[in-house]
């Protein structure tokens, strides 16, 4: 189903030749799943702009947690998700507060 | 490394540790570990064992440890930690030998919620017995990272929770190190902790039998899950004088113990889930097994040599 609303989307702004206009009508999602205790993907690289959701599918809390504070989820329960909007390009290494072995980076760039 | 089901000796014999008169692990039940100091030197036995005959009768100090309870835990392979800690609970009031008082080394709770604490404390009080508590990983999620369980259980300690008492001549020293982690990292104490304990030892006579309880290993057990703690060996530095040195953890829900020198190294079961043994699956979340095992795993109904079926039995029974 993704595919193919991922599809249509492209045929509809085909004839717009602008790209970020994409992000507009239909921002798409960047997630990351937290299982078996890592981050997948581990790095991500995104627009500025982008929401970034994170959904924990371990049956063990997460947390997601910016080395430089900038972002900090609660405690993720099972299946429980925290979204980040990045507005500036860099890169955002983050990891599990609880379990600190777990780390994860988003890579985001000018649009 | 492994726990066994029957008392296989630790360094029984043949050296110099064990002339110490070291630890030695007789049988290990799960749901608890009973301790006990004779001359002042800890050794360790299930529960299963203590409540059978067979059960080296105590006659100094015994005390007992439980670990990661995590009440607020609701998925396989137990939906209902709140029925195996109360097991726990029946299983340890029904030891012929009342011991001191118990040890738990931390996950308490699962999400650091107060009816979870609640919950918790109204079962473990039924033991009737002093609690001594370090936090979990899991005890200090709420926003200001453990001031819940500090208000709770922090009075009279220092930081984060750490602190020490004594009791038959043994020096206990509970420390936190769960708080402030690292990315990348493992468990960790900080410098502040450290120094405390430094100073904490000090003046101790090198025969003082010495018994440390944390959540996590304090040893690198399988850091590749961070079931170690990255400045725990500059903990044990202080303690190298001593002649008997007893490490209490728990964190990874399994039995793992070690000798090293004078230091023997104890990882206690959960009463809520097993996890799996290192590197045996992809991450170390809750192990599954089928529901008639899961108190094999949790230690309850481990009889391998107690010819007390009955006890387990007795104990699941509600006190009157």
């Amino acid at each position: 189903m993704a595919r193919t609303e991922t599809w249509r989307v492209a045929f509809l702004l085909v004839p717009l030749l602008a790209g970020a206009a994409a992000f507009a009508v239909d921002a798409p999602t960047n997630e990351v799943k937290i299982e078996n205790f890592t981050f997948a993907p581990e790095a991500i690289t995104v627009l500025a702009g982008t929401k970034v959701t994170w959904v924990n599918r371990d049956d063990i809390p997460h947390t997601v947690t910016a080395q430089d504070h900038s972002f900090r989820s609660k405690a993720l329960d099972t299946n429980d998700s925290f979204s980040f909007t990045f507005e500036k390009p860099g890169e955002y290494a983050y990891f599990c507060s609880i379990h600190p072995k777990m780390v994860g980076k988003i890579i985001v760039k000018a649009p | 490394m492994n726990g066994s089901d029957h008392g296989e000796p630790l360094q029984d014999d043949d050296d110099g540790v064990s002339r110490r008169g070291f630890l030695r692990c007789m049988t290990w039940a799960g749901t608890g570990v009973l301790w006990m100091a004779n001359d002042g030197l800890p050794r360790s036995v299930g529960l299963s064992s203590a409540l059978a005959a067979t059960a080296p009768k105590p006659t100094g100090l015994t005390f007992l440890q439980i670990s990661d309870s995590h009440i607020g835990f609701d998925r396989p392979p137990n939906t209902d930690v709140l029925a195996t800690l109360r097991e726990a609970v029946a299983k340890i009031k029904t030891l012929p030998v009342k011991p001191s008082f118990m040890i738990h080394t931390g996950d308490i709770s699962h999400l650091s919620k107060e009816k979870e604490f609640d919950d918790a404390n109204q079962l473990i009080r039924e033991v009737g017995l002093p609690v001594f508590y370090v936090p979990g990983e899991h005890d200090v999620l709420d926003d200001e990272q453990g001031k819940l369980y500090r208000d709770r259980y922090g009075k009279g300690t220092k930081g984060a929770g750490w602190y020490s008492f004594d009791q038959h001549g043994i020096h206990f020293i509970g420390l936190v190190n769960v708080v402030d982690l690292k990315a990348g990292g493992l468990g960790n104490l900080g410098e502040e902790q450290l120094k405390w304990l430094e100073d904490d030892v000090r003046g101790l006579s090198a025969s003082t039998p010495i018994v440390v309880f944390a959540h996590i290993p304090l040893w690198s057990l399988y850091p590749e899950w961070g079931w170690g703690t990255d400045d725990g060996a500059r903990a044990l530095s202080f303690l190298k004088r001593f002649g008997s040195v007893t490490v209490l953890n728990g964190h990874i829900h399994q039995i793992m113990q070690k000798v090293e020198g004078n230091v023997a190294f104890h990882t206690a079961r959960a009463t809520a889930f097993p996890q799996p043994a290192p590197g045996t699956a992809p991450g170390p979340g809750p192990m599954q097994v089928p529901a008639g095992e899961l108190r094999k795993y949790l230690g309850v109904a481990h009889v391998n040599f107690v010819p007390g079926n009955k006890h387990l039995a007795i104990i699941d029974t509600p006190l009157a």
